[in-house]
């Protein structure tokens, strides 16, 4: 307890704290969506081009956010098409596209600035990366995400289950998938500085999928995964201060250890409902 | 009978190919007509095109006042993603009032209970709270048509439904289709497995982008195309 107040009278810490929960939960939430739709590899795909945009934001000396969220929503369009479109293999394509932008990352560091700790903290994530603009922008993220989610869940629910029956129930499918891969984009450019570009996706992936295996319903599944992911992040950050490692890989082993948990709980229904039936 | 959908000289494609050519047919009501052909002859196409999807590219197609209102079911055909899904059979089969219940956020008390008499007709009221990836491969398509009729009481229009089950399962779902056909639904069914569709269909359309054959099931066994289909007997 004590440690949690001494971590709060931080004023970036308690920036990081605020933010890191906005991102955790919007993340969470697309992640539901993604990563039943097969799309888990889209989140990775963003993350390294977010990389390669602020990489060359940096060495041009632009403002990092205005230049980053144009360009990973544009990749993000792209994504979706390739995704789309059946002639193309869609895990190759994402494969290419986050190794090139991050080569075009590094090449251009390197020619500019070198690989500086600021590059480094790109990579892996800096607890000192939230701004006060990154934490307003992150709040109205999630007011946005919120509102799809609660609003428009039943036509959310349908998108993600059964594409072809919601379009011809009358959804507008595309809209919904683009205004999904629009948010996964922004939450990955606001989140990548603090998780780190290597590690971001997981905030995407890991809630989902540690929801999935126990929960039967999709909305049990949808809550699930917005709580476990806010409190393995607070869970997180903690340990990361407690032992001085990057926050990050630590809020990213917390996700892994509910995982391990979440299944372990799902063995024990396993075997207590067999037994209950003998 | 009246008719439900009618084409006249319909084409259907896409930007620069015309996948469906010059259809004239119609849909009448309350009855049993089922889509054979080989890959690529159109029929998915000529789905999308009666679901109001892809709108044609010439001719012209005019579906009744009575079908607009109360809307058409469609079962797709299933998706890899959909057999490990986590979301109970009630959260499935409400799902199909979606077109209902409009731009209003929230499922109200008729599409409740629209759902309700849906699961009842398919005796799948004791599975609501189940998780739809635990059932078995017949289970499902029952869940998946309680949802399309809790979109739409009139008419079924079914994609390939049988892809995927075992022989069992095959012959349930075809005795509940003709159950339901008999209970008043129009059904349009798409598929492969022509030998069992041909003792119950009232017609049969056989497309190859243009109609080869519309008609009885029993002058379609006479003709070649439906020898070949049917495969073996008279040969």
């Amino acid at each position: 307890m004590k440690l949690i107040l001494e971590m709060l009278s931080y004023p970036f810490l308690l920036r990081a704290f605020a933010g890191g929960i906005l991102i955790s939960l919007c993340a969470a939430l697309l992640g539901v969506s993604l990563v039943l739709k097969r799309y888990s590899m889209i989140g990775d795909g963003l993350s390294h081009v977010s990389f390669g945009a602020l990489s060359v934001a940096m060495a041009a000396g632009w403002a990092p956010l205005g230049v980053s969220v144009p360009v990973v929503v544009a990749a993000a369009f792209f994504l979706l098409r390739i995704t789309e479109n059946s002639r193309v293999k869609s895990d190759a394509a994402i494969a290419m596209i986050s190794a090139g932008a991050l080569a075009v990352g590094i090449v251009v560091t390197s020619l500019t600035t070198g690989m500086t700790t600021d590059v480094s903290s790109y990579m892996f994530g800096s607890i000192l990366a939230m701004s006060p603009s990154d934490v307003k922008l992150a709040a109205a993220l999630s007011a946005v995400v919120l509102f799809l989610f609660v609003f428009c869940y039943n036509k959310m629910f349908a998108v993600t289950f059964d594409e072809n029956f919601a379009r011809a129930a009358g959804v507008r499918v595309s809209f919904y998938k683009i205004l999904t891969a629009v948010l996964t984009a922004v939450t990955i450019v606001v989140g990548m500085r603090m998780m780190g570009a290597m590690l971001i996706s997981s905030l995407i992936i890991f809630p989902a999928l540690t929801s999935m295996g126990l929960f039967k319903s999709f909305r049990a599944v949808v809550l699930s995964s917005g709580a476990v992911s806010m409190v393995a992040f607070c869970v997180g950050m903690v340990v990361s201060y407690r032992f001085s490692i990057p926050a990050g890989a630590s809020v990213v082993l917390v996700n892994i250890g509910a995982f391990g948990a979440f299944r372990v709980l799902e063995k024990i229904r396993t075997v207590w409902g067999k037994r209950r039936e003998e | 009978m009246s008719a439900l959908i009618t084409c006249s000289h319909v084409d259907f494609g896409y930007e620069n190919q015309d996948a469906v050519i010059d259809l004239t047919m119609d849909v009448e009501e309350g009855e049993y007509l089922c889509v054979v052909g080989a890959n690529g002859s159109g029929k998915s196409t000529l789905v999308k095109g009666l679901l109001g999807l892809l709108k044609p590219t010439g001719g012209s197609l005019v579906v009744s006042e009575e079908l607009k209102k109360t809307g058409i079911g469609y079962l797709p055909q299933q998706t890899v993603a959909q057999k490990d899904f986590p979301a109970t059979v009630w959260e499935v089969v409400l799902s199909g009032a979606l077109g209902r219940s409009g731009n209003r956020p929230f499922y109200g008390k008729m599409e409740k209970e629209t759902a309700i008499a849906a699961m009842e007709k398919l005796g799948i009221c004791q599975l609501r709270q189940r998780c739809y990836r635990e059932l078995s491969g017949g289970q499902q398509q029952r869940v998946l048509i309680a949802r399309a009729l809790c979109a739409a009481r009139k008419m079924l229009i079914l994609d390939e439904p049988v892809t995927g089950l075992d022989p069992s399962a095959i012959q349930d779902f075809y005795s509940l289709i003709r159950r339901l056909n008999r209970e008043g639904v129009t059904i349009f069914m798409v598929t492969h497995d022509v030998a069992n569709v041909a003792g119950q269909a009232d017609r049969i359309l056989h497309l190859q982008q243009k109609i080869l054959f519309l008609g009885p099931p029993e002058e379609y066994k006479k003709t070649p195309e439906g020898r070949r289909f049917l495969g073996g007997e008279s040969i």
